[in-house]
């Protein structure tokens, strides 16, 4: 199975990508706890990208309220600890199964009623908000004034129940990201791969040829939020305390799809590529903007819209694809469209 | 025995109306600002989710002719919207054309982008304190009967069906108008037979902006303003478009009626912090039921 | 401000990761060299500086609440001197009303040599903010964050010198109770409006439990909820007429409070009181707009005693700074962080976080600007003796009505109906 991965690979990519991933496995032990969590967020970012970029990217449906699948892990996993003492190891089961129904009613009342584009869009962003509205209300977990997680153990780490340095919550997000590339790579080589493809650039052609578009729009979205729910599960530990005005609006939700976009919608890397590029543009326009002394409110945020600006017109693709050519990575034949 | 209604509370009859009332003035305030982004996405088919920003502008604006030389936005309206117009007929030409082709996602960042610089220019140049108008006739209000109602919202309310019926009449007979409803219905057609698409395009994307600049000085009667304030507007103006149907300027001005209406009511009985929950309701029954809104055509 | 010691890490060279390193590296790159001129809130002091990290949310939807803290940091330089107190180096950081930001401002600010914090304004920006100090055991001094649980965690290193909503509502009816017996007034009922936010949830989850233990005049006849979001508050007070309540008691935000008076205004009902235990109905926006129709309004909550030396001279400040702005909560409690701050660094006689946070633990001031014997921490790290006042808008000002040792002027009460005002 691992040959048949690799199969198409060049060995080139595979080399940076060993040097990359090395490098993320070390870095912890010389920096210092701010880089770390900088990482942290950038790592974060790259998996719910990578989460959403499979019903977006791979299947075709704009989603604008992923916010909704993050909220719903980060709030069963959390009741489960707070209420019950139970491990999040054992609590995101039951993040999984909330966030992918979430996700499959959604895909169901979406797709039977065929409803798609720019409706679609707005009806995820209904039901983030009508999630937001609803758990503010929701007294059994503190509604508005939120949901807070007891912080014992902060000296030691706790793997088990999540407690602990950032350096461990680091290599924990490192793991889940590296996981959902490793899976994406497997998906988009797999049959399930190839039939996405078919119905997101030409639907009409692919169910003519039989593939049952319902059933696998169905199968994107509903992977799409179980992924997304696990990163819930860690926000919802790293950050330990949970407010629904927060976690379901509407500014994270594209937060989140920032990264692939920028990235490069569809293809494997973008979405680690977006983050990092994003995170890093906002803290060193930050940067730049202390040493030259400007210290007036709103400004990073004006470059930083400028920046998305000047990509998102000079880049269409993204920026992995015209980065991946040259890097040289491109080399192999490929057939047309298919990503990486 | 004062006549009352119970479901979830019990509440009186005459409140009900006013609330009703009151929900329907508003609501046509709001059809108003989503009439233009029907337009636009009716005609250019380009979703603008910088729509709430450009009103904040317009608010702005009226803010600072209100506190520096005393123009009571009503009338200050028309100006106002046509400072929009080109602004929106500059945007549409420099930025939005070059991405008509492109897939939604990138169009949707181009504007998301241009929401961040704008919110944030706003914050820079006015700061975050919230601003607002306060006209002699602020605290007025009309009294008929039981009936209560706000004289702010009237005015308001009776500017935003002056301005939709001009609107209206623009498209139905002039020829500008007409070329852009041809665009809007068959592109191929209208370039066979000639039409300059791509001006067209710019100005209808002005008129729609043109629609929420007038919006905006209505809206500093009702609400403050605040750096902000434009991303939840933006989303209550597709939420109405979609329900009233995309491209139909009936639709948007009814769908606002309906979706206000709905909130004010489903607060009164209910929960008023959950109210925007009904407009969501609503707008999910719609896009599985009637996805085309109230009044919009089935796509062909 | 940048030149102390810099970590390691611009030394890594890691190959894939190159481009970001060099835009940090740059940047840091570009502070080193600017460092010198950079026109911080750097004050020029003999000896060495206490390195204070501020974070407020100075951009986003906090925006307008974080800068107004803010001037209560740039009174603190000036008046702090004159105390006789050692200097202190303000760092800002900006958590532009979010979490994560708020999160990583903190790492960075510790980064670069905070050894103390101050923050955050927001519940949960707060928490985050505590998560770090905590972890790296540097002092946060909280200005101004009422969620209960922040100082229940069993931190050492997290102080808080603001009451948490279970003592503001406690204060608020007994001030109320303080107000109705001098003015000889008292409603019989209450409608009960509260923003359905952080603050305004934990406000209404606590009356359940505090209001029985004070016996109040009044019955709560409705409660009624809204969305901090709302655009308009017409239905609510639609709703809240109709309960036919004599009063009207209260959590609200400044946008709110705004939006409700108009409501009211319009909707023509004039309560006979309006008791507000949060903000909004006090600030200068709102007594700008209104104008004469801003009188009336009680609001019960966290303020300065205008009989103590130190608020004199905050005010007196912030008059020559700002003189068309008030003195209020968000300066107050900012201020008084930084005290604390300045305070503990003179005992502790060191920068060690460890030894400033013995030294915040002791702390004992009583010649502060807040309500209440001083400035004291228990075991928790909680300022328990933190009392609120009562304030009512009179003229376009703010007297203070309650408690009496704080008092400055008689209530008001029952307000003069709005259609009766000129």
């Amino acid at each position: 199975m691992m040959a048949r991965l690799l199969a198409d690979v060049p060995a080139r990519a595979l080399v940076m990508l060993g040097v990359f991933f090395a490098a993320l496995c070390v870095i912890p032990l010389f920096a210092n706890d701010y880089f770390i969590t900088v990482l942290i967020l950038i790592l974060y970012f790259a998996f719910v990208g990578q989460a959403w970029n499979i019903m977006t990217g791979f299947a075709g449906q704009l989603s604008l309220g992923h916010a909704l699948y993050v909220g719903l892990g980060a709030y069963a996993a959390a009741i489960l600890y707070v209420k019950f003492g139970i491990s999040p190891w054992i609590g995101l089961g039951a993040s999984i199964v909330i966030a992918a129904a979430a996700g499959a009613v959604i895909g169901f009342l979406a797709f039977r009623f065929g409803v798609g584009g720019v409706y679609f869009a707005i009806l995820t962003i209904a039901f983030a908000e009508c999630a937001r509205i609803g758990f503010d209300h929701w007294r059994w977990v503190g509604a508005a004034s939120g949901l807070f997680l007891p912080v014992a153990n902060y000296t030691q780490n706790d793997l088990w129940n999540l407690r602990g340095s950032p350096i461990m919550f680091y290599y924990v997000v490192l793991g889940m990201t590296v996981g959902a590339f490793v899976l994406c790579h497997a998906l988009l080589r797999s049959r399930v791969g190839y039939y996405w493809l078919a119905i997101r650039e030409s639907p009409e052609a692919a169910q003519a040829l039989g593939i049952d578009i319902f059933r696998y729009k169905m199968y994107a979205v509903v992977l799409s939020a179980a992924m997304t729910s696990l990163s819930g599960v860690l926000f919802a530990f790293y950050y330990n305390n949970l407010f629904p005005e927060q976690v379901f609006h509407i500014s994270r939700s594209i937060e989140f799809i920032l990264g692939p976009i920028i990235g490069g919608i569809g293809t494997l890397f973008g979405p680690i590529v977006g983050a990092f590029v994003l995170t890093t543009l906002g803290e060193s326009v930050e940067e730049v903007m202390r040493a030259l002394g400007i210290d007036i409110p709103g400004i990073k945020q004006v470059f930083y819209g400028i920046c998305l600006l000047l990509v998102v017109m000079f880049l269409p693709d993204g920026i992995w694809p015209p980065l991946r050519k040259r890097l040289g990575l491109d080399r192999k034949p490929r057939t047309p469209g298919k990503p990486k | 025995m004062r006549p009352e209604f119970c479901w979830g509370s019990c509440v009186p009859l005459e409140v009900i109306l006013n609330v009703a009332a009151s929900g329907l003035l508003t609501g046509l305030v709001y059809g108003l600002m989503a009439l233009g982004l029907s337009v636009i996405f009716g005609v250019v088919r380009v979703v603008n989710f910088a729509h709430g920003e450009m009103m904040t502008i317009a608010m702005y604006l009226a803010v600072i002719l209100f506190s520096y030389y005393k123009l009571d936005p009503l009338l200050m309206m028309v100006p106002i919207a046509v400072v929009l117009f080109v602004f929106g007929y500059a945007i549409q030409h420099v930025l939005i054309t070059p991405f008509i082709n492109r897939p939604e996602h990138s169009q949707f960042i181009l504007l998301v982008a241009i929401a961040i610089i704008m919110v944030n220019v706003l914050l820079i140049v006015f700061g975050p304190d919230a601003k607002s108008v306060q006209p002699a006739y602020a605290f007025d209000s009309f009294q008929i009967g039981t009936l209560i109602l706000d004289a702010t919202k009237v005015y308001a309310a009776a500017a935003a069906i002056i301005v939709a019926a001009a609107l209206f009449g623009f498209f139905r007979f002039t020829l500008v108008g007409k070329a852009i409803r041809a665009c809007a219905d068959n592109y191929a057609g209208a370039l066979v037979v000639g039409l300059d698409v791509k001006r067209l395009y710019a100005l209808t994307f002005g008129l729609g902006a043109a629609c929420v600049g007038a919006a905006g000085s209505m809206m500093t009667l009702l609400v403050d303003v605040t750096p902000p304030l434009g991303p939840a507007y933006t989303l209550l103006a597709f939420v109405i478009v979609i329900t009233g149907g995309l491209g139909s300027m009936m639709g948007a001005l009814v769908g606002g009626v309906l979706i206000g209406v709905t909130e004010a009511l489903g607060g009164l009985l209910f929960t008023p912090s959950a109210k925007s929950m009904f407009a969501f309701g609503l707008l999910v029954l719609i896009l599985l039921f009637r996805p085309q809104g109230i009044f919009g055509k089935r796509p062909t | 401000m940048k030149n102390d010691s810099r970590p390691e890490t611009t030394t890594a060279t890691e190959g894939a990761v190159n481009n970001r390193r060099r835009s940090i590296v740059a940047g840091i790159g570009a502070a080193g060299i600017v460092a010198g001129v950079a026109p911080f809130n750097i004050l020029r002091a003999q000896g060495r500086a206490l390195k204070v990290g501020v974070l407020l949310p100075r951009s986003g939807v906090q925006a307008g609440i974080g800068q107004d803290c803010q001037r209560g940091v740039d009174l603190a330089s000036g008046i702090l001197k004159d105390l006789g107190l050692p200097n202190i180096e303000i760092m800002n950081g900006d958590t532009e009303s979010n979490v994560d930001m708020a999160r990583s401002r903190a790492e960075r600010l510790i980064s670069e040599g905070a050894q103390l914090l101050v923050g955050a304004f927001d519940s949960g920006q707060t928490t985050a903010i505590a998560q770090v100090a905590e972890q790296k055991g540097i002092p946060l001094v909280i200005n101004i964050a009422a969620a209960p649980p922040i100082t229940e965690q069993g931190y050492k290193f997290v102080f808080r010198n603001f009451p948490t909503a279970a003592m503001i509502l406690g204060d608020a009816f007994a001030n109320q109770k303080e107000v109705f017996k001098i003015s000889g007034a008292a409603p019989k009922s209450v409608v009960f409006m509260h923003v359905n936010d952080t603050f305004g949830t934990a406000m209404q989850k606590g009356i359940s439990v505090v209001m029985p233990k004070f016996d109040m005049p009044y019955k709560i006849l409705a409660e009624i909820p809204y969305d901090p979001a709302a655009r308009d508050l017409s239905v609510e007070v639609a709703k809240a007429k109709a309960a036919n309540a004599d009063g009207l008691l209260l959590v609200s935000r400044l946008n709110d409070a705004i939006l409700l008076t108009r409501e009211l205004i319009k909707q023509r009902w004039s309560p006979m009181a309006i008791m507000s235990m949060g903000p909004g109905w006090y600030e200068d926006q709102y007594l700008k707009t209104f104008g004469k129709m801003a009188d009336g309004p009680m609001s019960f909550v966290p303020w300065y005693d205008p009989n103590k030396k130190l608020s004199k001279q905050l005010e007196g400040a912030l008059a020559k700074a700002h003189p068309d702005i008030n003195l209020n909560t968000n300066h107050i409690f900012t201020f008084e962080a930084l005290l604390v701050a300045a305070d503990a660094y003179k005992r502790a006689g060191s920068t060690d976080p460890k030894a400033l946070a013995d030294a915040i633990r002791a702390t004992n001031i009583t010649d502060n600007v807040s309500i209440g014997p001083g400035i004291r921490f228990n075991e928790k790290g909680q300022n328990a003796t933190v009392k609120n006042a009562a304030i009512q808008n009179r003229g376009g000002k703010l007297v203070t009505i309650a408690p009496g040792v704080a008092a400055n002027a008689k209530p008001e009460n029952p307000m003069v109906a709005y259609n009766k005002r000129g």
